[in-house]
């Protein structure tokens, strides 16, 4: 089954530690450093916000503490063990399993309808034969949650019939399917209006409160990040704290 | 698992995929059409050339032959084996066939082989050719009494009366003919002693005595041995200088000399030409015939002495063999062994012992062709006899038929090839416009390699559904090629095959399934290699990139 039997979070040790991180981009004829050494924690159930400016290096955080990218030095750690130096595959099935994530545009696949689309970290995740064999709970659990985010009458709906809302909903569901460990929602209202951006910071707060979940927002919003148990202010690729 | 749903979804999301298939479906197509036709033709063409030649031929270098080939074929029992199912001996010589036709001597080269009437319908396909059912089932070099097919016997489908010229062939046409020339002989006489009584004027009479050994055949001198007397005989003679040393009755009967020899009861010796040698076919694909089984003709051909004499005779057509290979048919004549070696002055007078120039060997089924061969070339010194296998003697038509259809494979593959670059380019937009796709499938663990298993997939699953739509459209092309012939035939009102160029009256088809197999294999191969390089890209992007791409 879907790893639930995970080790109960060490009281007090932090879940995610970010220690010293840099990262530059290659940009046009010289180096842009995004982080220039960020220093960072996120303790198990907390809810932290990171806030910053455009070019911040705020969502450059996110991917890599999401393993999307590796830093150039520094250290990301995921519940007292080094991550950021794990090989691909390592990296690949870590992601899978211990982190959701959550984008601005929602990032759903165009040719799955929702509920597929909330199965995908559990297709991405099985093989074949094992997908068959777990067919059933997963599929449940999906319905679930996606009922859960009032979505019940819209599991066969293809993203593009859905609303903004409601396609950042089935998003958050899908980031969940997998019972991840943190997660990680980059400007999750970036693209809805006020009333439906509320939803979804509702739905994430009960998700923190409910749940335990522990996650990491990244916003440029004031009034959003403040939300969060704790914020985290990046500026020119430092922390700031607030 | 997402591999397999994703390459689903995007087979049944992206038709534009479909139409880089299209080629791939029609190059698998054409290419299962084209072999089939190919494999048809081949096949048809192997047993034809096959048809008239036994399985191996064992030949001497020298055209007096060797003697005892009853000794030859126990020595190549030895070497054979259990290989070796019939023998029979033959004497091939090349000669000159002389017939009339209008009042002008038609004079063919050809090829006349004598052969054991009994035996030889054992070791090759010759029976099958004839045209005369009676003789099919056993040859005779006897004439029939009519009876010949008018229908080709080699056609199935098409039962069409293509030679009615056969209609009356044999006795009957003997008769006939011999009947008008008597009839022509009698009139000439009265003319001609109309002509002595009226003057020396010799002149005007030539046309028309030349118009009458026109309609004549050549059995004339033996027809005015009994009608008229010989000195009125004698200005026709020497009208057709070629016709003077042609006297039937010195080659061919010397034991009838002093008997009136009665062309409408009597034949000379029996001869099967082949059928090109006589007739011709016009363009509404009816056969014209020149002579007619019944019909005299005149051959020439060497001696065995030394140096070689030319010696000629009268031989009665009694039938036509048609092997459809139009080199054998417009070449080969068949005449009884013994007379052929009789005249030739092949039997030893001390022994009696006969010689033979060839002997034709048959194999049981599925013998090895050539190790049977090699075998027999070991055992016989080379220097005095040569072996040769049926393919050996038309190899080169063979091996040309094999490279022109490598050749042509390679072409039609070229055509699935160039669909595969179809399928490269149209991957590599799918793969830019996928990008986000990608870096999210990333995004929630998704390895490098399963996110290049998706297009590697996709590709494959494109090519199975191109190849396979494209065997069933060659399947489909391929067993109906005959109705769809006459459909475009219709269509157009041009004759797409016609049958007097390819001597049959259906397309031949064969479906090879390995030939298939391949086809496919190699389609479905291209497909997938077409998509590796985009799967690479795909597997290579950036997830961070990816997902920033719009």
């Amino acid at each position: 089954m879907i790893d639930t039997n995970r080790e109960s979070d060490r009281s007090g040790a932090p879940l995610l530690q970010v220690r010293g991180v840099r990262k530059a981009y290659r940009s046009g004829g010289g180096m842009l450093e995004v982080l220039r050494g960020v220093d960072f924690e996120v303790a198990p159930a907390g809810f932290v916000s990171v806030i910053g400016q455009s070019g911040s290096g705020k969502s450059t955080l996110l991917h890599l503490m999401g393993l999307l990218d590796a830093p150039d030095s520094g250290e990301v750690h995921l519940a007292g063990n080094r991550i950021d130096n794990l090989s691909s595959a390592r990296r690949d099935r870590l992601r899978n399993t211990d982190i959701g994530m959550v984008f601005q545009a929602y990032h759903l696949l165009p040719e799955l309808s929702a509920l597929e689309n909330v199965l995908a970290p559990l297709l991405v995740r099985f093989s074949i034969a094992e997908w068959f064999r777990h067919k059933g709970e997963a599929r449940r659990r999906a319905e679930a949650l996606l009922d859960r985010f009032g979505l019940r009458g819209r599991l066969h709906h293809k993203p593009r019939q859905l609303s903004g809302g409601e396609m950042q909903r089935v998003a958050i569901a899908r980031a969940l399917v997998g019972q991840p460990r943190l997660l990680l929602a980059d400007e999750p209202t970036g693209n809805l209006d006020e009333a439906s951006g509320a939803g979804i910071l509702d739905t994430l707060c009960e998700l923190n409160h409910t749940d335990g979940l522990s996650i990491v927002l990244v916003t440029h919003d004031q009034s959003i990040a403040r939300r969060a148990d704790r914020i985290v202010r990046l500026v020119a690729g430092r922390v700031e704290n607030a | 698992m997402y591999t397999l749903l994703l390459c689903w979804r995007y087979l049944r999301t992206r038709w534009i995929a479909l139409a880089s298939v299209i080629s791939v479906t029609l190059g698998v197509a054409t290419m299962i059409v084209v072999n089939a036709v190919m494999a048809g033709f081949a096949h048809e063409m192997q047993s034809r050339i096959h048809g008239i030649l036994s399985d191996i031929v064992f030949e001497s270098h020298s055209l007096s032959g060797f003697q005892d080939p009853q000794w030859h074929m126990e020595e190549i029992l030895r070497a054979g084996g259990d290989d070796i199912e019939g023998m029979t001996p033959t004497v091939a010589v090349p000669a000159m066939l002389n017939f009339q036709v209008r009042g002008q001597w038609v004079t063919r080269q050809i090829m006349l082989i004598g052969i054991d009437e009994t035996t030889h319908a054992r070791v090759s396909d010759f029976g099958r050719y004839l045209q005369h059912p009676d003789n099919r089932r056993q040859l005779s070099f006897g004439l029939r009494d009519g009876g010949y097919d008018t229908i080709d016997s080699q056609t199935e489908d098409q039962q069409v009366a293509t030679r009615p010229a056969l209609e009356g062939a044999g006795w009957p046409h003997r008769r006939m003919r011999v009947e008008r020339e008597r009839a022509w002989r009698q009139r000439q006489a009265e003319l001609q002693g109309s002509e002595q009584a009226g003057g020396p004027s010799g002149g005007p009479v030539r046309p028309v005595d030349h118009q009458v050994d026109a309609v004549l055949a050549d059995t004339t001198p033996a027809v005015t041995t009994a009608a008229a007397p010989p000195e009125e005989f004698a200005p026709t003679s020497e009208a057709h200088p070629p016709n003077a040393p042609l006297d039937p009755f010195r080659a061919a009967k010397p034991e009838e000399q002093g008997r009136v020899f009665d062309p409408s009861r009597e034949q000379f010796t029996g001869i099967v030409p082949g059928i090109g040698l006589a007739s011709f076919r016009d363009s509404s694909g009816i056969d014209r015939f020149l002579v007619l089984p019944g019909d005299d003709v005149k051959i020439t051909f060497p001696t065995a002495g030394t140096p070689p004499k030319a010696v000629t005779d009268t031989y009665t057509i009694v039938d036509f063999y048609e092997s459809k290979m139009s080199e054998y048919d417009s070449n080969f004549v068949f005449v009884p062994i013994e007379q052929l070696e009789k005249a030739r002055g092949m039997i030893d007078p001390q022994t009696g012992l006969p010689s033979v120039n060839s002997i034709q060997i048959k194999l049981r089924p599925g013998a090895n062709l050539e190790a049977v061969r090699d075998r027999l070339r070991k055992a016989f010194p080379a220097d005095m006899y040569a072996v040769s296998s049926w393919k050996d003697k038309q190899g080169p038509l063979l091996s040309a038929v094999d490279m022109e259809m490598a050749v042509l494979n390679i072409l039609l593959f070229m055509i699935v090839a160039v669909a595969g670059f179809g399928i490269l380019a149209i991957f590599f937009m799918i793969v830019v416009e996928k990008t986000r796709d990608i870096g999210i499938l990333k995004s929630l663990g998704a390895s490098s390699s399963g996110v290049a298993g998706i297009f590697l997939g996709y590709g494959l699953f494109l090519g199975l559904v191109g190849a396979g739509a494209g065997l069933a459209l060659g399947l489909g092309i391929t067993w109906n090629i005959n109705r769809i012939r006459v459909l475009v035939e219709w269509c157009t009102g041009e004759r797409v095959f016609d049958p007097s160029i390819y001597y049959f009256f259906r397309i031949p088809t064969i479906v090879d399934a390995w030939t298939v197999a391949w086809i496919i294999a190699g389609a479905v191969g291209i497909a997938v290699a077409a998509s590796v390089l985009p799967a690479l890209r795909a597997a290579r992007l950036h997830p961070v990139e990816a997902l920033r791409h719009d």
